[in-house]
């Protein structure tokens, strides 16, 4: 187990250093983005000493919408389409966590069937986001197949929640109260046999890509995460758990009905890039079985939302719930000043503190490493610039 | 809106074509053919079949085209076929062009796509001249600063080197553009030019991640160089000679030299995807991380160009990897020894031994480019260190194995000069 302090040591040893005015001639600086095919929304400055990464800058905000200021200016109801823009992928999730604290907020208490559909939901789009991060991970590393299926079979959960919600990608599903509306005819039914068809395909993955001597040769060992760094740096989700600390917030601090649901919170030991990109498949598993766990205890009918007043407002207070997205937790932390507009609303997202560990991870690798790490941490531009 | 002029009267339209056909055949009978006369009359054209090409001949062939089958078989002996036809350019880039084409379907079923289907209504095949006419359309940007004759030289030398390389291919008995005795040798000094017109490029360019390409591609390609030149070793000690026909008709008189040297064809194939910067050795054009290394500041026809280049370069190594493994042209004869065409018969013009022998070249060539697009299904990209590894490491010991396989074959007296399993 290496610190931070012996990493960078360690490099000093390779006759690697961390940017010396003396030695600035022979580095070479990259401005990696925001229009790299490499690098999404989202730019990293890296030196380069030879092939070896000697330093590194992330410099996020290219895709910084104010969604926190804008929350200031729409009643709570108002606030939801516009919230899960960051993360189109995982529009779910993302408010999902939103909902839960408006409903403590305003205190109210959403249906059980209405909660059911709500994790059935956010697993669907979890598998929906994690197919997308998985694609782009594939063709990081020069795997094209391994873009093409991921995107083709996100369209089992696509439709399946096209056909919930009514929408492919932007659902505006989860509201403060409980969700837009039941199931449609049928749905149960459906979601399995697309479930099970996924579960196979997951197979496929794993001897196309995950197995691939070259795909292992790339990844493993490759930009280690200590536990100990992993906790100092307070990275979460996938990454996390890659670095051997089981912590699942659908654990941890169970939400809803999933304390319910049995399931095995997905973890791995080796903290390299290649536990940090299997985590994530293994957590499709795993959902995979969350889903068909959820549509069998699911009361067969009911109410799917509370009923709430035109222009829901509660006393004046402050709320913080977090879930577990497709990135890790994603917490809202909604400040209350009595009137229907939230005073103050703040979000805090997996994306930016996975991202926190980047300039440690990248420092000592091979440039060829670069989108190999980096794409391992689970990052979204998009969600971390808000 | 209307497509046509609001005055239209089809009876002028009608009169303006009748117009058009009269004046182009006042034209042709009073200063076209007097030209045609007058230029046949200075130029000394060659003696055909004994007969002398006057302009009374060469008109006559305008109304009886059999007569025009002389010239060609006239033209197929010159070198000028040879260089521009049929083992030369014209057939290479038929088979770069098709090459692309099934890449693209080929992948595409592995991916479970569809890929390429409107351009030419059938599976689109007519996608790439869409592509084509689209490269030529668009407008090549110079970087400021770059090396300007360099930098619109390189495209130019990459086409003519990887066209070089072919005119070394026999594809058939005799049908070769520069039959010379140290042919394989040949091929792979025209092959030692790829690596420097990659550097000068990306050098060319002024540009930093078609620099770092640029010494990617220079590592790549002389880690791969060696077992390279080593794999084809094995193969010439077997067959005694370097003449690239001569190794064809070894293994006409004994077995194809895969059975021999199955060790070295592997590597030839691994150098060979190497060599062409196919996935998994993509390192120079790396688009994750170096956006498109070396090829990051061509357009237009200047990526146009260097592609054509890759793809000739594909079936010059898939035909030489035919050539050193497969037993070249060898196979059974499928055409008949004589035909009849009606209308116009062009027996003198048919050789079965050549159709034969090109048959089977040209399927066997096919069936190793499709082996080298194999691996862009199903692999991810290699890092710099693990392929300079193999490439000095495993790649090098495993030639030298077969090498010695080679020796123990012809020392044994089982191959080589009055060996046991040549016939």
């Amino acid at each position: 187990m290496t610190s931070l302090e012996d990493k960078v040591e360690e490099s000093r040893k390779l006759g690697l250093q961390i940017v010396k005015e003396s030695e600035e001639d022979r580095l070479m600086t990259l401005s990696v983005g925001p229009q790299h095919p490499g690098s999404g929304h989202f730019r990293f400055i890296i030196k380069l000493d030879g092939d070896y990464i000697v330093y590194c800058d992330p410099d996020p905000g290219y895709v910084h919408r104010g969604e926190e200021k804008m929350c200031e200016y729409r009643n709570v109801i108002q606030n939801i389409p516009h919230l899960e823009r960051p993360v189109i992928h995982d529009s779910n999730n993302v408010t999902y966590s939103y909902s839960l604290a408006i409903e403590e907020l305003v205190g109210i208490e959403v249906p059980r069937r209405g909660q059911f559909i709500r994790a059935i939901a956010s697993e669907l789009n979890r598998q929906v986001y994690t197919l997308y991060w998985l694609a782009i991970y594939g063709i990081f590393l020069g795997h094209s197949t391994m873009f093409m299926w991921p995107t083709g079979d996100r369209e089992l959960f696509i439709d399946l929640l096209e056909a919930l919600t009514g929408a492919r990608v932007t659902h505006a599903f989860n509201i403060p109260g409980g969700v837009r509306n039941d199931m449609p005819d049928g749905f149960k039914d459906r979601c399995i046999r697309q479930v099970r068809y996924f579960e196979k395909r997951l197979k496929e993955y794993e001897d196309i890509f995950y197995n691939n001597p070259l795909f292992r040769q790339r990844t493993e060992q490759v930009g280690v995460l200590s536990k100990e760094d992993a906790a100092k740096l307070g990275v979460t989700g996938s990454v996390v758990r890659a670095s051997g600390i089981p912590y699942d917030i659908r654990k941890a601090e169970p939400y809803d009905i999933y304390n319910e649901i049995d399931f095995k919170v997905q973890y791995m030991k080796s903290g390299d890039s290649y536990a940090r990109s299997y985590v994530p498949f293994l957590d499709m598993k795993e959902s995979c079985h969350i889903i068909e766990d959820l549509l069998d205890k699911m009361p067969e009918s009911g109410e799917v939302r509370a009923k709430l007043q035109p222009n829901p407002k509660g006393p004046p207070g402050e709320a913080y719930r977090r879930v577990e997205s497709g990135r890790g937790a994603l917490g809202y932390y909604v400040v209350s000043d009595g009137t229907p507009k939230p005073y103050r609303v703040k979000i805090s997202v997996g994306s930016f503190r996975n991202i926190l560990a980047l300039p440690y991870l990248l420092v000592g690798q091979k440039l060829a490493d670069m989108p190999a790490i980096y794409w391992s941490l689970n990052y979204w531009p998009v969600e971390a610039d808000r | 809106m209307a497509s046509y002029p609001q005055n239209f009267r089809f009876g002028e339209f009608v009169g303006s074509l009748l117009w058009l056909i009269f004046w182009v055949l006042i034209i042709v009978t009073l200063v076209g053919l007097p030209l045609v006369f007058i230029v046949l009359y200075y130029v000394p054209l060659p003696p055909i079949n004994g007969e002398v090409l006057t302009p009374f001949l060469f008109l006559t062939m305008a109304v009886d085209p059999s007569r025009t089958i002389p010239i060609i078989e006239h033209f197929m002996t010159t070198d000028l076929f040879r260089v521009a036809a049929f083992p030369g350019f014209t057939y290479a880039a038929l088979i770069a062009a098709v090459t692309i084409f099934v890449e693209r379907k080929f992948l595409a079923k592995m991916q479970l796509r569809i890929g390429p289907l409107y351009a030419g209504k059938i599976e689109g095949i007519f996608q790439l001249i869409a592509d084509g006419l689209k490269l030529i359309a668009k407008e090549i940007i110079v970087p400021s600063g770059a090396d300007k004759p360099i930098f619109w030289a390189a495209p130019i030398a990459f086409v003519a080197v990887a066209a070089a390389v072919v005119a070394l291919i026999p594809a058939a008995p005799g049908y070769v553009a520069a039959d010379v005795d140290v042919g394989l040798l040949a091929v792979f000094a025209i092959l030692g030019f790829f690596p420097l017109i990659a550097l000068l490029f990306s050098w060319a360019s002024n540009s930093k991640y078609p620099f770092i390409g640029g010494l990617r591609a220079l590592h790549q390609m002389i880690a791969f160089e060696i077992p390279f030149i080593l794999s084809a070793l094995s193969v010439v000690l077997l067959s005694g000679t370097l003449n690239l026909t001569g190794i064809v008709n070894s293994q006409i008189q004994s077995y194809w030299f895969i059975f021999f040297a199955p060790i070295s064809a592997f590597v030839f194939y691994i150098s060979s995807l190497a060599e062409l910067e196919r996935i998994p050795f993509d390192l120079p054009e790396a688009e994750s991380e170096i956006v498109a290394g070396w090829l990051t500041e061509t357009s237009g026809m200047i990526y146009g160009l260097i592609q054509l280049g890759s793809y000739i370069k594909t079936y010059a190594l898939a035909a030489l990897f035919v050539i050193l493994f497969l037993g070249g042209w060898a196979g059974p004869d499928v055409f008949p020894q004589e035909i009849e065409t009606p209308i116009i018969n062009i027996a003198p013009l048919y050789d079965p031994v050549a159709a034969n022998a090109t048959l089977w070249f040209t399927l066997k060539t096919f069936g190793v480019i499709m082996l080298m697009l194999l691996p862009r299904g199903i692999s991810p990209r290699i890092r710099i260190d693990i392929l300079l590894h193999t490439g000095w490491y495993k790649l090098i010991v495993l030639t030298f194995i077969n090498i010695f396989i080679a020796l123990a074959l012809i020392y044994g007296g089982i191959l080589g000069p009055g060996g046991l399993l040549v016939r």
